[in-house]
């Protein structure tokens, strides 16, 4: 438990560095997580194949949250074709949850990147936890 | 035990020996587990009883001219009959063994729905059904064209009923939860019977909340139908119970095909077995039909007077603390008045998530989600809440723990 809430996510969940909207998004996706009712969506500016914006939106967990706030913050500047290939363990380690963690808050952390990649690949089906 | 109409504090810690899961440490403390509305813990003779089907006389039911078949069978059936004299049906016949609640309803849905219902006729539910109680009549629905209305609830999360006989017209079937998983709300199911039988619509109760809290009397509510399941009633899982009026069942076409559930059987054509086998096709849970019986006689030996007077107490003692919370909320009826012990509630500007996350840390066990009944969230325009829930084994010192860790909640995130 200790571990979970360690500072870091204590302090993005409060403090979200990158929640609200763009208008008219270049790419936008929003994904769910039926378990919890979790909810992420993540706007995007794209310009000559670089982010150059990302925003979040939604509700959920101090992990879902947190880690939409720290993936939308690493993610801007970064050319699509490598935010495509973001992993899970990247993520994880960006925001410090161990991968042998709670499957369940595992799906938490996931949340996020499952909606970037739903946006990036323009494609209608989620990716699995595994795929990422 | 006394004979008090409550439980002492005596006869729990007592009680809580039978348990042997509740023994032991989590994450550094003793486990409190606040988790039985979604399953409850089993006492050793339930488990010790799965344990003697397998080790002395596991063998096939209703089939083997042997003594180890006969005796599995013998056994098979008692418990059938500590079933239906625990809910009171007036014959044995009534019980058809399934799953679990959901598949007892989805029985009925496929069973007495396909054959029964056409395109206009309405189904009744309410809003704060379990998932297992909706989406099988959301399926029928969609095959014969009938509607579902639904009753609402007020401020206190009690049935609406001010409009009960204006909904109850065109309606064939009722399907009502006897108690509300997420609210605790206990539902007049008894009243509601009687006015649905005026219209001549029949009666399913969702008892996989009351049947293992409270005295369920199917004679007395004179309903047609009860689901319950074996898990949350000490039972092992993988055991649940359709309990139907016998003139009902009898009319009720087969659900699944197979053996048991038939007389003669040729190449194009089967005539059907009697209820209930016609009911249970292929080889049943046996080990743990036996088992449930053993949970019954648990739980009958204790009294569902007693065991309901203990979470009573229980209940009013965690509605009292729990306001203690700076930005709690409790969902449902807030005095212990017709209500059962599942308590469900948001930290306000705290996901349940974390709620559950932080007390797992302090080693009770709580639920947090929707529920399986998400329609009843966004009623309340809420994505999830976290739920304690109470059972006989429960003691008041793990409510003081849990105002404890949701001070620590608070504390955490500001």
């Amino acid at each position: 438990m200790d571990d979970l809430y360690r500072e870091l996510i204590l302090e993005h969940y409060r403090h979200p560095r990158r929640r609200g909207r763009i208008d008219h998004p270049d790419i936008s996706a929003e994904e769910h997580n039926p378990l919890c009712g979790d909810r992420v969506r993540i706007d995007l500016r794209i310009e000559n194949g670089i982010i150059t914006d990302a925003r979040f939106d939604g509700r959920g967990c101090a992990i879902s949250q947190a880690s939409a706030s720290m993936l939308t913050e690493e993610i801007v500047g970064m050319p699509v074709e490598q935010a495509k290939q973001f992993s899970k363990e990247q993520l994880l380690a960006l925001i410090g949850i161990p991968l042998n963690h709670n499957p369940v808050r595992i799906k938490c952390a996931l949340l996020p990147l499952k909606t970037l990649k739903v946006g990036l690949y323009g494609v209608g089906r989620a990716p699995d936890d595994d795929e990422m | 035990m006394t004979a008090n109409a409550s439980l002492t504090l005596f006869d729990i810690v007592t009680l809580r020996h039978e348990f042997p899961i509740l023994n032991q440490v989590v994450n550094g403390k003793t486990l409190a587990f606040l988790d039985s509305a979604a399953s409850s813990q089993k006492p050793r003779r339930v488990i010790d009883c799965l344990e003697d089907y397998y080790r002395r006389y596991n063998a096939n039911v209703h089939r083997g001219i042997y003594r180890l078949s006969e005796e599995a069978t013998f056994a098979f059936e008692r418990a059938r009959g500590k079933v239906a004299r625990f809910i009171n049906a007036r014959s044995q016949r009534e019980i058809v063994f399934v799953r679990n609640t959901t598949e007892a309803i989805n029985l009925v849905a496929r069973s007495w729905g396909d054959a029964n219902l056409r395109e206009g006729d309405r189904i009744l539910l309410s809003i704060m059904e379990h998932h297992s109680n909706l989406v099988p009549w959301q399926m029928l629905a969609q095959r014969t064209g009938a509607k579902l209305e639904f009753l609402s609830i007020d401020g206190e999360g009690r049935l609406a009923l001010d409009n009960l006989d204006a909904q109850l017209e065109g309606v064939r079937l009722v399907a009502i939860t006897q108690q509300s998983n997420v609210l605790g709300t206990i539902n007049p199911v008894a009243e509601i019977a009687r006015r649905a039988h005026a219209v001549g619509a029949l009666v399913l109760v969702d008892g996989a909340q009351s049947v293992p809290h409270m005295p369920v009397d199917v004679q007395a509510l004179d309903i047609d139908f009860l689901a319950f399941s074996g898990h949350k009633m000490c039972g092992p899982t993988g055991i649940g119970v359709l309990w139907g009026r016998r003139a009902i069942l009898e009319q009720m076409p087969p659900f699944l095909g197979g053996g048991s559930m038939i007389k003669v059987v040729g190449l194009h054509e089967s005539t059907y077995a009697d209820v209930p086998a016609r009911f249970e096709a292929g080889t049943p849970a046996i080990a743990e039909a036996i088992a449930l019986g053993e949970a019954v006689d648990f739980l009958q030996e204790i009294g569902m007077d007693r065991i309901y007077a203990h979470e009573r107490e229980l209940l009013g003692y965690a509605l009292e603390r729990l306001t203690e919370i700076e930005g709690l909320r409790v969902y449902g009826p807030r005095t212990t008045e017709m209500r059962g012990s599942a308590v469900s509630f948001t930290l306000e500007g705290v996901h349940p998530h974390d709620v559950a996350a932080v007390l797992d840390g302090e080693g009770i066990a709580v639920r947090a989600g929707h529920h399986c009944a998400q329609p009843l969230h966004a009623h309340y325009d809420i994505p999830a809440t976290t739920r304690a829930s109470f059972y006989l084994y429960n003691i008041p010192e793990e409510i003081d723990r849990l105002v404890a860790a949701l001070r620590k909640v608070r504390t955490l995130f500001g």
